[in-house]
């Protein structure tokens, strides 16, 4: 048997990487707070692959549960893939340090304290993948969700040095930049058409670049280039913007 | 929302409700009238279109399936194609299939859909043992053939005017291979068309291309393919790549030039009267699913089906006339189905009878509603009825006429208050 922890399983982007996982052959750690509410979707993915699903409970703020968590998984997984993040209130934000500290915490520090106790079994075993979902908004602040995005930062910058360090010992770290995904955190929101990819895509996406090796993945493509160029744009004119 | 369905047309501005729970539907329900339940949208015209729809395509758990006997229990947003993914590498298929894959279990209930086989395996219904529905009033039924058969014969078929069918347990069929032998069947003319239809009756798969452009003598030449599964053990199935039509055609594209040069490519592509073929299952069931939006090569304006079934004693004059009609009028149709039915199955709304049932494709352009009215009378004067699934224009009055238990259906929706609490479009042009 082969695990794949999922980490955030919930979210429509965990699900349907889920179901490409499984449908590759892999068996499944879905881990996730309130994850009995994962009992539907764990049988539903049993019965189309006949693969293992176990569900797990794991809060990514309770850091130190985390060495715990890792330790009972009965059998260690083959790579671990981490989809929790959280938006978040811009505006409340700006005014209410709780509501940063949240930000911060489940899209950057509770995820690297995770990935620091997986990433040093890997290393000792010299085998495993580590993803981390992050986002384009990583790339450069903008006014309307800055802290978001200086989390999404800190976590690109985590998974690039992770990349660095377990080279070595032959660990392969993905990060994966999604531009506008149709899900629960953005539905209501709206998006263009174009720009905006299913989660059943970003899952395909994600398998490919994994089982690929590839270290950035840009979902859809277009964002690779779009964020180039926002990237690009001199900082003096980017102040004035409402992009 | 702005919705549509696979026919572009109409397009029209919609509340759409999505839920979690069984108590969130209810209270969708409760508070909403005008509501009709939303597929995957490939039914052709306003079937599933109304001022509120509840979207059930985020409902698509795998809920058990038996090894023993076939027996697969899905929600109702589940796709077949989903269904195949899963079931065919270990050497199940659906009972029942129409030309798409992509269809949801719940809408091939609503519509009580057909395949090629229903000559011999009758409409989708036939393969389904019981299915959940939230009604009116917000409770849920459980609703078998035996258990409930008026909710039965009102629900399939019954174009989600009844309630929203949440989860469905329905029976598969084995195969021992994904390839298919078929044989293509060269005509000249109808009278061929029907002889061939009747030769290779005992085939389980079977359906006609028909060139609608012929004139005279050549009227209803066709190419019918049948088949059957082969038994070599040989179980797969890779997605294929798909090739998309990324944007509407201008209208100007699919004019009558067009549509004969097609007809012709495709006829004249088969030389021989028979041959022989070995087809996988997305080639031989799913041809058109290969290229993903084909429906925007009508362009802007949007498209319609047009289907019909005659009574078996009234089909050869019934189809010489329509494509007779069809051919005078020069409006060209892409495609052209012809199929041979078994016996209908008493659901009030099913479609099928015994007989032939044709479907022409046409784009929406100045003229076609005169000229779908015209053959509506002829079909009418033949005893014959329209699929409501591909429906976008039929009157109140030629629909009536073809569906002898109407007013059941009425006196059942009224009696469960369903009348008020489930519309569409079509069942406020049609009056169901
Ligand atoms: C290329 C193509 C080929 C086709 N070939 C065939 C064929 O060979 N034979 C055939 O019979 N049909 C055929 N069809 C028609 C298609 O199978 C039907 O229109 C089918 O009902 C579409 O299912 P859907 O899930 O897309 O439903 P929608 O189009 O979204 O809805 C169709 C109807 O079902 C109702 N409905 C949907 N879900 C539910 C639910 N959960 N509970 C209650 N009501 C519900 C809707 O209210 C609506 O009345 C074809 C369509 C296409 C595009
Ligand atoms: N959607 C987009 O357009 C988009 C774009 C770029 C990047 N992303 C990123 O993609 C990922 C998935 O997003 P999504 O769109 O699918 O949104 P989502 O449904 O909100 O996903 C976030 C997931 O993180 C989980 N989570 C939050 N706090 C947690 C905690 N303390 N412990 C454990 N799990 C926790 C949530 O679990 P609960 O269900 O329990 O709340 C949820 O499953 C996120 O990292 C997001 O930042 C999304």
């Amino acid at each position: 048997m082969s695990y794949v922890l999922i980490v955030g399983a919930k979210s429509d982007i965990a699900k349907a990487i889920a179901r490409e996982y499984a449908g590759h052959g892999y068996d499944l750690y879905l881990a996730a707070r309130n994850s009995k509410e994962l009992e539907e979707f764990a049988q539903d993915i049993t019965v189309r692959t006949r693969r293992v699903v176990k569900i797990k409970e794991l809060d990514i703020l309770d850091y130190d549960s985390h060495q715990v968590f890792y330790d009972k998984l009965e059998e260690k997984p083959l790579g671990v893939i981490s989809v929790v993040g959280y938006l978040g209130d811009q505006k409340k934000a700006q005014s209410d340090f709780d509501e940063v500290q949240k930000i911060i915490a489940t899209n950057s520090t509770g995820i690297i304290s995770l990935f620091n106790i997986i990433a040093n079994d890997f290393e000792q075993r010299r085998s495993g993948f580590m993803v981390g979902i992050s986002s384009v908004a990583g790339d450069r602040g903008r006014k309307n969700n800055y802290i978001y995005g200086s989390a999404k930062a800190s976590l690109t910058a985590y998974l690039s040095g992770l990349r660095n360090r377990l080279y070595a010992a032959q660990v392969h770290v993905l990060t994966v930049n999604p531009g506008f995904v149709a899900t629960k955190m953005t539905e209501g929101m709206d998006l263009p058409a174009k720009m905006t990819a299913q989660p059943e895509t970003v899952a395909k996406d994600i398998y490919q670049a994994q089982q690929n090796g590839t270290n950035v993945l840009y979902t859809k493509w277009i964002w690779r280039w779009v964020m180039l160029i926002i990237r690009n744009i001199p900082e003096f004119q980017f102040k004035k913007m409402s992009i | 929302m702005n919705l549509m369905s696979w026919g572009m047309y109409p397009r029209i501005e919609s509340n759409v409700f999505k839920f979690d729970g069984e108590e969130s539907l209810k209270h969708v329900i409760n508070e909403h009238s005008e509501l009709i339940p939303y597929g995957n949208g490939r039914s052709y015209g306003d079937s599933a279109l109304s001022r509120n729809i509840v979207d059930l395509r985020p409902k698509n758990h795998f809920i058990d399936f038996d090894e023993d006997n076939g027996l697969l229990h899905v929600q109702a947003g589940v796709m077949l194609a989903e269904i195949l993914e899963a079931f065919v590498l270990r050497g199940w298929f659906l009972k029942v299939t129409p030309g798409t894959k992509l269809i949801t279990v719940g809408g091939a209930i609503a519509s009580d859909i057909h395949g090629k086989n229903h000559h011999v395996a009758g409409c989708f219904c036939e393969c389904v043992e019981d299915f959940k529905i939230m009604l009116a009033d917000g409770t849920i039924a459980s609703c078998s053939k035996k258990t409930a058969p008026e909710l039965w014969k009102a629900t399939c078929g019954g174009m989600g005017l009844t309630g929203v069918i949440l989860a469905a347990r329905i029976y598969l069929k084995k195969i021992n291979s994904h390839y298919i032998n078929q044989t293509t069947i060269k005509t000249r003319n109808l009278k061929e068309t029907f002889a061939a239809f009747e030769e290779y009756r005992d085939k389980p798969y079977s359906v006609a291309w028909i060139d609608c452009l012929a004139r005279g003598d050549d009227i209803g030449k066709c190419l019918l393919m049948v088949g059957d599964f082969r038994d070599d053990g040989q179980l797969d199935y890779r997605l294929k790549p798909q090739k998309t039509i990324p944007f509407n055609f201008p209208s100007f594209a699919l004019n009558n030039w067009s549509v004969r040069a097609f007809n012709k490519l495709y006829y004249g592509r088969v030389k021989e009267r028979v041959t022989r073929q070995k087809v996988d299952i997305d080639t031989f069931f799913y041809p058109l699913d290969a290229i993903g939006h084909w429906n925007r090569i009508y362009g802007k304006p949007g498209f319609t089906q047009y289907q019909f079934i005659l009574p078996k004693e009234t089909s050869y004059k019934g189809l010489e006339e329509i494509l007779g009609a069809i051919a005078d009028s020069g409006k060209g149709s892409f495609l052209a189905v012809l199929k041979l039915y078994g016996e209908a199955n008493g659901n009030w709304l099913s479609f099928p009878m015994e007989g032939y049932s044709l479907a022409l494709d046409f784009k929406i352009e100045k003229g076609l509603f005169e000229l779908l009215d015209s053959l509506d009378k002829i079909v009418i004067k033949h005893l014959g009825r329209i699929y409501l699934t591909k429906d976008v224009r039929v009157s109140r009055e030629t629909f009536e006429k073809g569906y002898p238990e109407i007013e059941t259906f009425r006196k059942y929706r009224k009696d469960q208050n369903m009348d008020t609490k489930f519309q569409s479009l079509q069942s406020k042009r049609v009056g169901i």
